[in-house]
């Protein structure tokens, strides 16, 4: 993985999650996490992530108040390589019916609805089995079948079949990951995710390496 | 469908990793940290650090190992052991902890558990419980202050109020069966789990994966190891294995290409 050193990768820091995990896990395979509190820190940066726990509505909000909503639109549309992990995942839809129906940044068709454990405990809290649809560099040297941590209540139901990277079933099967073109959304989390997540982000620390732009200033 | 959880459990002193029989007798096990990367290496699915001398003078201790924890460790942790205050827990969640575990001061002021579940989300909240079989036969106790302190609280009736109140698991230790490797308390741990709906990790007694294939009968989520493993009679690895083979989901090693 030699192309991810030094990698820069925006975090985008909306206020509303915890990102020490996932700068730790940027670092030990490589890349350079830079954590963003205003579009302007991301200047430089090759690829954006953006993660996100809580309340859909909160997180569109922080998303909004920050300037983040447009940058991560601009961005996306411009070819930055980008990944949603969780709720950041969920926020590249365009709605969801958490709490209340909001709009979300609208990059990829679809909304976010609830669960349907059935029998199941929500939330779903554990390591679930991640079977992928389609080949994807995102996913390069995994198990067809990857053990992957998960934490929510709501899922993402993309409107195209062929966004969907990836599925895992908890009372039902969901759309556990999501990539169309630059734009990849994860409902797991890599960095809890052992080696299989470790793996899966140096993947994409290497795509945005490969893909070779810049955030411009 | 997720798979049953494997979960090491490190009672963290001074920054020592030391394992009691009975909640008594410490002995020293090594250090945290490179213990917790044995088990991630070695496929833990989540990992808790109970700081079970901490008191508010040593709270940047347990910041300490969180931060230290979260350079090297990439599966879920969680801190418990003297949180008392929502700033406590965002002290070590802010270091790196996914989750923060509560025992003696929700007993003393419940209305914790609410405060940190609105303010960090159920998912973060961990509600430990230390249960003991009353003289009677019928009936558990809950403990506080590591074993040492009655509370007079019914404990099935303290874990389904805790619930109530947004603790999103409960972590559920047998001080009758803890550090012996007899087995789990079957009958507590079916008891909590017809009592709520949040995932319960199982903890206390655990000597061979039969007994934890026992436990898991019953509907908990996890089961909490401490002894078994830190003596080097097994590892995670080789518990798995076990009880794969006695047909209970665990998640294996990936392998890579």
């Amino acid at each position: 993985m030699q192309p991810t050193v030094g990698t820069k990768i925006a975090v985008i820091d909306h206020g509303t999650g915890n990102l020490t995990s996932l700068t730790r896990a940027l670092s030990k395979i490589g890349a350079t996490p830079v954590r963003c509190s205003s579009p302007g820190d991301a200047e430089g940066c090759a690829a954006v992530m953006l993660p996100g726990v809580g309340s859909f509505p909160n997180g569109m909000a922080a998303l909004s108040a920050t300037g983040f909503a447009q940058f991560i639109q601009s961005q996306a549309h411009a070819g930055i390589p980008l990944l949603g992990v969780c709720l950041g995942m969920q926020m590249l839809f365009e709605s969801s019916s958490e709490q209340r129906s909001t709009e979300g940044l609208g990059l990829l068709g679809g909304r976010v609805r609830p669960l349907a454990a059935g029998v199941q405990r929500l939330p779903h809290i554990g390591w679930s089995p991640v079977t992928w649809s389609i080949a994807s560099a995102l996913t390069a040297g995994l198990d067809a079948e990857a053990d992957m941590y998960h934490v929510h209540s709501f899922v993402a139901e993309p409107a195209a079949e062929e966004d969907v990277l990836g599925t895992a079933s908890h009372g039902e099967v969901f759309c556990s990951a999501v990539e169309r073109g630059n734009i990849y959304g994860v409902q797991f989390h890599p960095e809890k995710s052992s080696e299989a997540g470790l793996r899966l982000l140096a993947n994409f620390a290497e795509m945005a390496s490969v893909a070779n732009m810049k955030v411009p200033a | 469908m997720a798979f049953k959880r494997i979960i090491p459990c490190l009672d963290v002193d001074n920054g020592r990793v030391v394992k009691g029989i009975n909640f008594l007798d410490l002995r020293d096990a090594g250090d945290p940290v490179e213990l917790a990367e044995r088990y991630d290496h070695g496929g833990a699915d989540e990992i808790v650090f109970l700081d079970v001398t901490a008191t508010s003078s040593e709270r940047s201790t347990a910041v300490e190992l969180a931060s230290r924890v979260a350079e090297r460790i990439f599966v879920p942790f969680t801190i418990g052991g003297g949180i008392r205050s929502p700033e406590d827990a965002q002290a070590v969640l802010d270091a790196g902890a996914d989750k923060v575990a509560v025992n003696s001061a929700a007993v003393s002021d419940p209305d914790l558990i609410s405060r940190m579940a609105d303010r960090f989300g159920s998912q973060c909240v961990v509600l430990a419980v230390d249960a003991r079989l009353r003289a009677s036969g019928s009936g558990w106790e809950v403990f506080t202050a590591g074993g040492r302190k009655e509370s007079g609280r019914e404990a099935i009736e303290w874990i389904t109020e805790g619930v109530s109140l947004g603790a999103g698991e409960i972590l559920l230790t047998s001080m009758d069966r803890d550090g012996t490797q007899v087995g789990y308390d079957l009958d507590l741990l079916s008891a909590a789990v017809t009592a709520v709906s949040v995932p319960i990790i199982a903890s206390g007694g655990a000597g061979t994966a039969q007994h934890m294939a026992s436990a898991f009968d019953t509907g908990v989520d996890a089961a909490l190891l401490a002894s078994i493993l830190h003596d080097g009679d097994e590892t995670v690895g080789s518990v798995k294995e076990a009880l794969l083979g006695l047909g209970v989901d665990v998640r294996s090693l990936a392998n890579f290409s």
